[in-house]
């Protein structure tokens, strides 16, 4: 799998590097500054972006804003997102065209590189990974209102995870418990907040944050 | 005309109510204040004349509002503040006869107030004589001449006409309406006289520079103060957080050294405990940071800091974020703008118990306007020592201003504006 790598920082490129290619990826190019990431995504066609928010020769977002660019061209690009901090509005922004393939996480999920490497995968799969501070944020806002509300401690719980991206197998796992309860909670949830069930593990997630942005300014 | 009736009756009104009420203000006042100044020796008049003289500012203060409201005169109010930790009891009263005794401005009151009950006593008068006086004529004509005389001598005077009889009272009407007609142009201006004359004593001469130092010495002090306590803060939360997990961190790691070829399975357990201590040292880091200065202010701006901080309030309000900006302020102006609209939603998200929130965010006529209206019970004041006190004072750095309207049951508005130019 080919990784185009942005990080400004030569410490934290190079164990990216290191870890990424420990998990047999194959690094595309890695680069420091904006203007390279927007050239490296067009011309090197990868399967993967990992990307840091702050980047040069501005050092804003200049990451995110390439990502967001370079999705327009290509829609569908699978971009994780690095930062030194998480903000709902930036995840609200990848997550907005809808079309999967992004992820948004903390620098210091690197920590557990079987976590992180998984995160990239789902990503290159289509699919998503949240940071888990974004999401209990939305959950903990949320909580108050009445649909929500209605749901139990435990589905509240399942209801994060998914949130994240996770798939059944891996909920089920972290909440040690059977895949088959898992698939229990999730068509509880679904039924509580009115969505039509789907297998995606994408579009539910997108289903989840959709209906969790309702209402929010 | 009718307008030039009117305001001639209404200054010669005023100066009436000037020139009785300032005479026996003043003179009271004064006799007052000499006694208690010349007691102070005895010690009696330390307790007496902070008293005496705060009634001699509230009677300067009240001269200063109605010459700005009647006439459009302003004049500056200069006195020295007190110091915040003045203390209470007979110390503190000795203390504040003291600063109030070292104030100019208070020896500019008492100079004033025999000048106000002569020359400004006059000069209150002659407007309201000029409209007065006259109707004294018409009487006169009118037939109360024939109380004073039976028309063989002189039994009045009125101004310069010696009134003897229907002929001369006659004359005193037509003196009357000359009067009336000077007293319709010239007593708003006689009026305005009068408020001059007390600005030139009680004003110093270089007043609002004065008083624009004051205020800048005051700001400066806060945000000298508020940037010591930030950098105290700072400096703590680096020394009893990050720094000392990276500490044992390192602690860790040499331990682990020794331990990994001895006792493998405690070393991956310290491992483990090394890595938690890194994601906490970093999470405190960040923590810092966001009190600092928060990355999305610095990435996006101000409009989008707002935005991003109100979709972190730990309970579901609604707040709508409206920004109309063409560019960015300076760094501490903005800086200064988001945690002033951050306190002002935590505010109502705190204390009013809102439903929902509407933040505007404007930069019109070279002010940054930010206004922070909600939906909750209302109630809120600046109160010292308060969250308003404290926007009010980081605002206060940069000439900004706070204003409030919270009745009781609702709604809450608060506007901020600070002058400033956006790149």
């Amino acid at each position: 799998m080919r990784v185009v790598l942005a990080e400004d920082l030569f410490l934290l490129r190079d164990g990216l590097v290191r870890m990424l290619q420990a998990y047999d990826f194959e690094i595309a190019a890695a680069v420091e500054s904006g203007p390279e990431l927007t050239k490296a995504l067009a011309e090197l066609n990868p399967d993967v972006a990992v990307v840091d928010v702050r980047l040069p020769p501005s050092h804003t977002d200049e990451g995110l804003q390439c990502a967001l660019a370079a999705r327009r061209e290509r829609p569908g690009l699978p971009v994780l997102v690095l930062s030194q901090h998480v903000e709902q509005l930036y995840a609200r922004e990848l997550l907005a065209d809808g079309t999967g393939g992004v992820g948004y996480l903390l620098k210091d999920r690197v920590f557990d590189a079987d976590q992180f490497i998984d995160a990239v995968r789902r990503v290159a799969a289509g699919g998503t990974a949240m940071d888990p501070t974004v999401i209990k944020e939305l959950l903990s806002r949320r909580a108050a209102d009445p649909p929500l509300g209605g749901l139990t401690p435990r589905e509240l719980e399942v209801l994060g995870l998914m949130a994240q991206g996770r798939s059944n197998a891996a909920i089920a796992a972290e909440l040690v418990v059977t895949e088959r309860a898992i698939a229990k909670h999730t068509s509880n949830i679904f039924a509580k907040l009115g969505l039509p069930v789907s297998d995606d593990d994408n579009r539910r997630v997108l289903a989840v944050l959709a209906y969790l942005d309702r209402g929010a300014a | 005309m009718g307008t030039r009736v009117r305001s001639a009756a209404v200054a010669g009104l005023r100066g009436l109510v000037l020139a009785v009420a300032g005479l026996a203000g003043s003179i009271a006042l004064f006799v007052l204040s000499v006694l208690s100044i010349a007691f102070v020796v005895l010690g009696v008049g330390a307790l007496t004349t902070p008293w005496v003289l705060g009634l001699v500012r509230h009677w300067a203060n009240w001269r200063r509002v109605v010459a700005a409201e009647w006439c459009g005169v302003r004049i500056p109010a200069t006195y020295r503040p007190f110091p915040d930790d003045l203390r209470g009891g007979v110390v503190g009263q000795a203390e504040r006869c003291r600063l109030m005794l070292a104030d100019p401005a208070t020896w500019r009151d008492l100079r004033w107030l025999p000048v106000d009950m002569t020359a400004g006593f006059v000069t209150a008068l002659l407007p309201a004589a000029l409209i007065v006086y006259p109707l004294e004529g018409y009487a006169l004509a009118a037939g109360l001449w024939r109380v004073f005389t039976d028309g063989t001598y002189v039994g009045w005077w009125y101004g310069f006409v010696p009134v003897s009889g229907q002929g001369t009272a006659l004359l005193a009407a037509l003196l009357g309406t000359a009067l009336l007609a000077t007293g319709l142009f010239v007593a708003p201006a006689l009026l305005r006289v009068h408020f001059l004359l007390t600005r030139s004593v009680i004003a110093p001469a270089d007043g609002e520079l004065a008083e624009r130092v004051r205020v800048l010495t005051e700001t400066r002090r806060d945000a000298v103060d508020t940037s010591a306590a930030e950098l105290r803060r700072i400096e703590r939360d680096l020394h009893d957080g990050a720094q000392a997990r990276l500490v044992a961190m390192g602690m860790d790691l040499g331990t682990i050294e020794a331990l990994i070829e001895k006792d493998p399975a405690r070393a991956k357990e310290m491992v483990a405990r090394a890595r938690r201590s890194s994601a906490e040292a970093l999470t405190e880091l960040r923590d810092l940071v966001r009190g600092i200065h928060p990355p999305v202010l610095a990435e996006r701006g101000l409009g989008d800091a707002v935005r991003a901080l109100a979709l972190r309030l730990p309970v579901a309000t609604e707040v709508e974020v409206a920004v109309e900006l063409a560019g960015r302020p300076q760094a501490p102006v903005e800086a200064a703008a988001y945690f002033a609209a951050g306190e002002a939603l935590a505010n109502a998200v705190k204390h009013a118990g809102a439903d929902r929130i509407w933040v505007d965010i404007a930069h019109i006529d070279g002010m940054l306007r930010i206004s922070v209206t909600d939906d909750g019970k209302g109630g809120a004041a600046v109160a010292p020592g308060g969250g308003l006190a404290g926007i009010e004072r980081r605002l206060g750095t940069f000439d900004g201003v706070l204003a409030v309207s919270s009745p009781a049951g609702g709604p809450t508005m608060v506007t901020m504006e600070i002058p400033c130019v956006l790149s």
